[in-house]
């Protein structure tokens, strides 16, 4: 079909090898860019709209125009620690078609003037990263690295990083302390990575699916790129769908389409029989919404509006045979989990937000419990140095909000069922 | 000695462990006196060549030293801070904070079965008590729950010494575990890499 771009012979036998790729028209983007000045490549990356993909949204283009002028090192990182809970796209991208992330990094590099670059993939991706190894020697071998590329004055290295496992080195400062070698705490922003990022340069964080797409807008044009998708969303976006659906797996759809097409259309909606409890748009950092949402435009400004968001694109559906309250603690619990710790609220809430969840689970909350829940999650928010604490707050609070009637009904049947006390008169009914 | 706020365990392992305040603190060892293995400090020192600030070599390296002696002990962490000249009070709080360093002793098959929320929609947690069970009292092995591994489309799964497999039923567990003891490639008809793409448009 030919709307699809990222995904495009993305099962062609071999795609991953330098030769299958240029065959399929690789590494011509790079060319053409590199007879361009850089600023008509950064002005192609902002007429075309691009919003970053790994979960935040921001523009790409302005981004990359945020980096300082000037001949000091300055560096491009790409974000491939893809740890949040339901997404997997930047793993399908990397595996199969590595080239085109090298060759949009290359590009990318080459607009924001960045000499130096680095691949932070989570140290889980242990094949993705032999795979990636390899495209990167095939490129250097092919003089698309290194010194003076195809004869222009760009030069650029790169360098594979595995982490170690760890979600907060996901978060874009975190994610530069553990490149830095050492433990991933966020640092406070400003300074923005822009100014004072990798060893205190000016370096450019963008995701895999971002960085991949870069090719295809040089290719297109950015005005061309631009008129896909909506407005204010523009493009092809690859979309994880996962959880109860019939056929889970990457998607690759125009931004704007009603979610109920990708739920059902694409994914096959849930096993017959069951009905669509809830859904997160965005990974599980994004606060849920029900199935009256599906038909809302699956793009960045919808699911803003309808008080979620679009995030890094993972759709995980939950359906009825499920217990909103064990999603709200295995949540609680990853983040509890995955917290560094810098923060108070972020450590602290997630600790507690865990407890009494537990204590929900086991009948032992009273329904001021799901108050004291909620006003948690209102003091976790935008009070620390990164959104980890936000991430569980916002789904927990949503879901606490959402499907209140169902929580307490939980609590007066497990306290019903286990002899804790007499029933608390009017509720759950 | 327990400090009951935080009985839930924190992710870093050892925190809570008493520290000797009569003894000094760990100095980066001597090499004249360290013996570190040729092929360990190769690889250490190739890493540390990569990077514009050598402690960016960090993680690789305990990777290395994980590599060989199965787990950051403390004469891993030490062969690692001669070789990069830092102290082993600072790789170890490196190797603390990432959940793939392993601070114990652990089984040299490791097997991440992933609990997070789309794996236990769909079974993970039966799929990770029937792992524990099957490879029960084996030392040899590593099972533990594991946070999303990025293959929510082959739910539940499993990382098998890094190899992705998936979609899992219960009973594959005994044949991981058989699998694995006879030295044989794990479930190679359900390995992530040899699966198609989900998305009809892109099957050209």
């Amino acid at each position: 079909m030919s709307d699809k771009l990222l995904f495009k012979d993305i099962d062609e036998p071999g795609l991953a090898t330098i030769d299958v790729y240029k065959r399929r028209g690789g590494y011509q983007s790079l060319e053409r860019a590199l007879k361009c000045s850089r600023e008509e490549v950064l002005q192609n990356l902002m007429d075309s709209g691009l919003r970053g993909r790994g979960g935040a949204g921001f523009a790409m283009g302005r981004k990359a125009s945020f980096l300082p002028r000037g001949t000091m090192d300055k560096y491009l990182v790409c974000n491939a620690d893809e740890s949040e809970p339901g997404t997997f796209k930047d793993r399908e991208l990397m595996q199969k078609s590595p080239h085109m992330l090298v060759e949009g990094m290359i590009i990318a590099a080459y607009a924001a003037d960045a000499n130096r670059s680095f691949i932070y993939i989570r140290g889980e991706y242990q094949q993705q990263a032999e795979i990636l190894e390899r495209a990167i020697q095939e490129a250097r071998d092919a003089g698309y690295l290194g010194e003076r590329i195809l004869g222009s004055d760009h030069s650029l290295s790169l360098v594979l990083h595995r982490g170690a496992g760890a979600y907060i080195c996901g978060e874009e400062t975190g994610l530069l302390d553990s490149l830095e070698g050492k433990r991933g705490n966020p640092r406070l922003k400003p300074p923005f990575p822009a100014n004072q990022g990798l060893y205190q340069g000016p370096t450019l964080i963008n995701n895999v699916e971002t960085l991949a797409t870069v090719p295809h807008i040089i290719r297109m044009g950015g005005g061309e790129y631009a008129k896909l998708g909506t407005e204010t969303s523009t493009g092809t976006k690859l979309v994880s769908v996962s959880g109860n659906v019939q056929r889970p797996g990457n998607y690759e759809i125009e931004l704007g389409i009603p979610s109920r097409e990708i739920v059902y259309g694409l994914a096959g909606g849930p096993e017959r029989g069951r009905e669509i409890k809830l859904w997160f748009p965005g990974g599980s950092s994004s606060p849920v919404l029900t199935p009256a949402e599906l038909d809302l435009p699956y793009d960045f400004d919808s699911m803003a509006k309808a008080g979620s968001m679009l995030g890094s694109g993972a759709i995980i559906v939950v359906d009825d045979s499920v217990s909103v309250v064990d999603v709200a603690l295995k949540l609680a619990k990853f983040y509890r989990h995955e917290s560094c710790g810098k923060c108070t609220p972020c450590r602290e809430g997630t600790n507690w937000t865990v407890k009494m969840l537990q204590r929900v689970e086991s009948g032992e909350a009273t329904p001021m419990d799901l108050d004291i829940i909620a006003s948690v999650q209102q003091q976790i928010m935008g009070n620390c140095l990164c959104v980890l604490g936000d991430a569980m707050a916002m789904p927990v609070a949503s879901m606490v909000s959402k499907f209140r009637g169902e929580f307490e009904a939980h609590i007066e049947a497990r306290r019903a069922a286990t002899g804790l006390g007499a029933p608390l008169a009017g509720v759950g009914v | 000695m327990s400090v009951a706020r935080y009985d839930h365990g924190s992710r870093i392992p050892g925190w809570d462990d008493a520290v000797d305040l009569s003894k000094d603190p760990a100095e980066v060892p001597d090499p004249a006196t360290m013996p570190v293995p040729a092929e360990l400090r190769a690889a250490i020192e190739a890493a540390m060549a990569k990077y514009p600030d050598f402690r960016s070599a960090a993680i690789p390296a305990l990777h290395a030293a994980q590599d060989l002696h199965g787990w950051c002990s403390p004469e891993a962490i030490e062969q690692v801070a001669c070789v990069m000249r830092l102290t082993p009070a600072y790789l170890t709080a490196v190797a603390t904070f990432y959940d793939m360093f392993a601070t114990q002793p652990v089984g040299r098959h490791a097997v991440y079965v992933c609990t997070n929320i789309s794996c236990s929609l769909r079974g993970a947690d039966a799929l990770h008590s029937a792992m524990q069970e099957a490879a029960a009292d084996d030392p040899d092995f590593n099972v533990r729950a594991f946070e999303c591994l990025g293959a929510c489309d082959i739910a539940p799964m499993a990382s098998v010494n890094g190899v992705y497999v998936g979609p899992l039923e219960v009973s594959d567990a005994e044949t991981i575990v058989a699998q694995l003891r006879a030295g044989e490639d794990v479930l190679p008809e359900k390995q992530l890499l040899r699966r198609a793409c989900a998305d009809p448009g892109a099957r050209s």
